[in-house]
């Protein structure tokens, strides 16, 4: 049996990941594929109870004090080999960048970068490599904002990654789903992840905080510290 | 490319300049891009979050859309249809010229956002429908259907507000420069002007655009879809009446050669539509042309609409309603 084509879905906390990959699936399943979800979150989540509920087949990685980016990396080859014991044919993982810096993308890997319009127009220049690098921008909330701004904000997020179609979905109706689904039915055969590569390294500054420092101070600053500069201090 | 300085390459490629600008780093205008690069070094670039061949390939893309002339006028939009819920056929071949206006009437449920869901997608028999879309009687080039320059719907609807927070003036200038027209600050100055003379409530450039009125913010949102959206098709969604000229809105958007696709059940919209189609079990059952007695009841209508909103306009002054109120004929 072959391991199932992955698709990675990025995007900050409550911008509409869930509830688009829902609407995406549904189309996917319809069609005869056999879809599954590799979610990762920090603390605790309850979109597998969502997509539980649907019949699809959904992995929980919790990573705890670690970013979930850099635990995503770590266990998404397993995760593949989940999903191919469980006979899929698509695997879509979904995971929150919580610093806008990190992000899950994979050279070869089909990556979706989900931004919601209610953030505000300038929102996709501050987010990083998860914006940049995907291949396919989803733009939710575009219902509750006018077109005026649905205009400016993706006109932003091209400026942001002019390599990448963006497709406004709206995670509530589906509208939009359909688009979606003509881009993630192109994606390519994964086969393995072994020796493939992240599209962007990870933050590398591992800060005395990182480790389990609590006291604050300059006493406590061991390793990857970086101060801020001001300009009355020239 | 290398060899020119920053300021001339941000100048001539004015997205260059605003993807750069985004990078919190000094950017000389006098260096080039690779020697400003080369003085970036590895940290600083790995703190913007790109390399230096991904900032490249981002720069040589965004010069590629700067060059690129807009696309071809949308002159018309054709639906072919597909078929119903029920499975049967929808024997339709329904063509919209620009500067046309048609209404979309049905119940809830009976498919009217699939059909505007269709005509966005472009759909190529690929959606639950089966139905099909030409552009200037033409199949979409492929390639063209999801890209971004493209979109070809702007909708308008009930639910939708602004909530940036900027002033009218500096929201409709920061549309425009993003449209890149030549005079972004006149072209605004047109849009609030022509916002104003939709609304019976005036409203100042300075003004917060999530400050404005309901009226006002329809009235702005249909100002900007007529002059400065990309998009060819505007597509109406059930938009409330207060506070609105309607009938000017319509002719705004006809006068700017958009097609018009409203969903609605409004008779003084309903009504002014050239033609209406009713949808029912998710097909296109029927397709009406408004006939002359229905334009003669329109103007009926139209005379009851004003009627009202002369007491609007009355209430708001603060005066008594209590004179024997003319039945409006
Ligand atoms: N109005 C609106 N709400 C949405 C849209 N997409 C998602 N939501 C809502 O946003 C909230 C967060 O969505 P969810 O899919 O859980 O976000 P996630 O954390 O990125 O997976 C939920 O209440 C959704 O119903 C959309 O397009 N429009
Ligand atoms: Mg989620
Ligand atoms: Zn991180
Ligand atoms: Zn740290």
């Amino acid at each position: 049996m072959a391991r199932p084509r992955l698709v990675t879905v990025a995007g900050s906390p409550s911008v509409g990941k869930t509830s688009v990959i829902l609407r995406v699936l549904d189309l996917l399943a319809a069609e005869g594929q056999k879809v599954g979800v590799a979610k990762f979150d920090s603390l605790s989540t309850e979109d597998d109870a969502a997509y539980a509920r649907r019949g699809i087949p959904v992995s929980v990685g919790l990573s705890g004090g670690l970013c979930p980016d850099h635990f995503f990396v770590t266990n998404i080859e397993a995760c593949l080999e989940w999903g191919q014991r469980q006979g899929l044919d698509l695997l879509v993982s979904e995971s929150a960048g919580l610093c806008n810096r990190c992000s899950p993308h994979i050279e070869g890997v089909l990556a979706v970068c989900v931004v919601d319009a209610l953030a505000g127009i300038h929102t996709p220049k501050k987010i990083g490599p998860m914006l940049r690098l995907a291949d396919l921008v989803v733009i939710t909330k575009g219902d509750i904002v006018s077109q005026a701004e649905r205009e400016v904000y993706a006109y932003n997020v091209r400026l942001a990654n002019p390599r990448a179609p963006v497709v406004f979905c709206n995670g509530i109706t589906g509208q939009g789903a359909t688009e979606v689904a003509f881009h993630l039915r192109a994606a390519e055969d994964t086969g393995g992840l072994e020796g493939r590569r992240l599209r962007f390294s990870m933050p590398s500054a591992v800060c005395p905080y990182c480790v389990g420092e609590t006291a604050i101070g300059e006493t406590h600053h061991r390793g990857n510290v970086k101060t801020m500069r001001f300009e009355d201090q020239r | 490319m290398s060899a020119a300085s920053l300021g001339a390459l941000t100048r001539a490629y004015p997205r260059v300049g605003a993807f750069l600008a985004t990078f919190p780093v000094p950017r000389p205008d006098e260096i080039g891009l690779d020697a400003w690069l080369d003085g970036l070094g590895e940290e600083t670039l790995a703190d913007l979050g790109m390399t230096r061949p991904q900032i490249l390939d981002h720069v040589r893309r965004l010069q590629q859309e700067d060059r690129q002339a807009g696309p071809e006028p949308v002159r018309a939009v054709t639906i072919l249809g597909g078929r119903d819920k029920l499975g049967r056929a929808e024997a339709v071949e329904l063509t919209i010229r620009a500067g046309e206006i048609v209404c979309i009437v049905g119940p809830t449920g009976s498919g009217k956002s699939r059909l505007l869901a269709d005509i966005e997608c472009l759909a190529q028999g690929d959606t639950p429908t089966g139905r099909r879309i030409l552009i200037n009687d033409a199949p979409p080039p492929p390639g063209s259907r999801f890209a971004p320059e493209r979109k070809l719907v702007a909708q308008l609807s009930q639910t939708m507000n602004f909530v940036v927070d900027l002033t009218v003036a500096e929201f409709v200038a920061m549309h425009a420069s993003c449209r890149q027209v030549a005079d972004a600050d006149a072209v605004a100055e047109r849009v609030i002007a022509t916002a104003n003379a939709l609304t019976g409530e005036t409203f100042a450039p300075t003004v917060s655009v999530t400050q404005l009125s309901g009226g006002q913010t329809r009235a702005l949102m249909i100002a900007d879809a007529a002059l400065l959206s990309a998009s060819p098709v505007v597509l109406i969604d059930e938009i409330e009446n207060a506070g609105v000229d309607r009938r000017r809105a319509l002719d705004l958007l006809v006068a700017e050669d958009k097609i018009v696709l409203i969903s609605t059940h409004d008779p003084l919209l309903a009504l002014r539509g050239g033609r209406r189609l009713v949808i029912r079990h998710g097909g296109i059952a029927e397709i009406i042309t408004t006939s002359a007695a229905e334009r003669a009841n329109l103007l009926a209508l139209e005379r009851v609409d004003a009627g009202l909103m002369d007491i609007r306009e009355r209430l708001r002054r603060g005066e008594r309603i209590d004179d024997a109120l003319e039945p409006w004929k």
